[in-house]
């Protein structure tokens, strides 16, 4: 028995407890939150039939290659897979966008594999920037955003370095 | 609407690509295989997705939101002192972060709304540093447990997919640390109206 999968029969046990002990309906709440994930669910299932199509043709045509290939002299000064470029384009526009071609990534290049992992951690660092930017600023009725945008465009590329670094950190180089 | 551009783009640029290389059957099949492929990561997603939402709802019910939120005050009223001087928003504030914490998105923009709609009182629309520095908090991600991400990965037979969070969570440190650099130095030397 390895450490990790004591994770997360633990974490389930534990919040559980905590609930009954701090006297919360612990299954209702279970099954409450359950529903709203597939409310989310639900949400993205469109957008990823979208994206999934457009992401597999644009592999099949050997553009992602390319595309990557573009920009690989930048990425290896940075530490980043080339292989990732594509998300890191997509994500600060569209977290399901994000989603489909991390998957992508994952289903090619191996769920565990360096690739896989730092899609992964890319796509758990950062957000999707230009729709938050435009949802806070749209309803404080704010036009003039100053150093908003290149300060978020400057933490999503750190993101990005630091999703290659803390990989390589606590897994190798794969 | 940009991702309206993004799509176009891509599948035009895949016709375009498949024609010049000759390998538009390779295209067209890609396009069929993507969509069904939508579907099954879908449902490969769902059970994960279901059951951590249903575990971080369980944590919001038991007070650890306004846990994590008391945890936060000191740190955010030493970062934006002028909001913080308003007991509301820093409730909603602190608030925003606990539930960007916990990955209830969901909860997480109305409340972080709330509170960018009373920075942003009598500054005639123009963003004030520490506003500045609220949104690009919010669009730096900083989540404890990203379930999506977690059932991204089961569905793509990871057998542990939460082994990340270690890396995630490094990541996201490093990269709110940038953001918030980042703001703060493009805000120097300029008056805040």
């Amino acid at each position: 028995m390895n450490l990790s999968s004591l994770v997360i029969p633990v974490l389930l046990s534990a919040v559980a407890v905590y609930g009954l002990g701090k006297r919360v309906d612990v299954y209702s709440a279970l099954t409450h939150g359950a529903e709203e994930g597939l409310a989310v669910l639900l949400r993205i299932v469109p957008a990823l039939v979208g994206l999934l199509t457009a992401v597999s043709m644009f592999r099949a045509s050997g553009a992602m290659e390319w595309l990557s290939g573009v920009f690989a002299p930048v990425l290896e000064l940075l530490g980043i897979p080339p292989e990732t470029a594509p998300l890191m384009l997509v994500r600060p526009v569209s977290g399901n966008g994000a989603l489909a071609v991390a998957s992508d990534l994952m289903d090619s290049h191996g769920a565990d594999s360096y690739v896989g992992r730092v899609a992964a951690v890319m796509l758990g660092s950062t957000e999707t920037t230009f729709y938050t930017i435009a949802v806070y600023f749209g309803s404080a009725g704010i036009t003039k955003t100053r150093h908003t945008v290149p300060a978020a465009l400057v933490a999503d590329l750190a993101g990005f370095a630091a999703a290659a670094l803390a990989v390589r950190v606590f897994f190798g180089n794969g | 609407m940009e991702m309206t551009w993004v799509w176009t783009g891509m599948v035009t640029l895949s016709l375009l690509f498949g024609l010049a290389s000759g390998r538009l059957d390779a295209v067209a099949n890609a396009a069929l295989e993507g969509a069904r492929s939508a579907i099954e990561l879908s449902i490969s997603m769902a059970g994960v997705l279901c059951l951590w939402s249903g575990v971080m709802e369980i944590m919001n019910a038991c007070g650890l939101s306004e846990g994590l939120a008391k945890l936060f005050r000191p740190f955010l009223r030493k970062l934006l002192p002028n909001a913080c001087r308003d007991g509301e928003t820093l409730a909603a504030i602190s608030a925003n972060v606990s539930a960007n914490l916990l990955g209830l998105g969901n909860a997480a923009t109305p409340l972080g709304i709330r509170a960018a709609r009373r920075m942003a009182r009598g500054c005639n629309g123009t963003a004030s540093n520490e506003l500045c520095l609220l949104v690009v908090l919010n669009t730096a991600s900083i989540q404890l447990i990203p379930a999506t991400i977690a059932s991204v990965r089961a569905a793509a037979g990871c057998q542990t997919p939460f082994d990340i969070l270690p890396a995630v969570w490094l990541a996201s440190v490093l990269s709110v640390a940038a953001g918030l650099l980042a703001a703060w130095l493009l805000s120097r030397g300029r008056v805040e109206q």
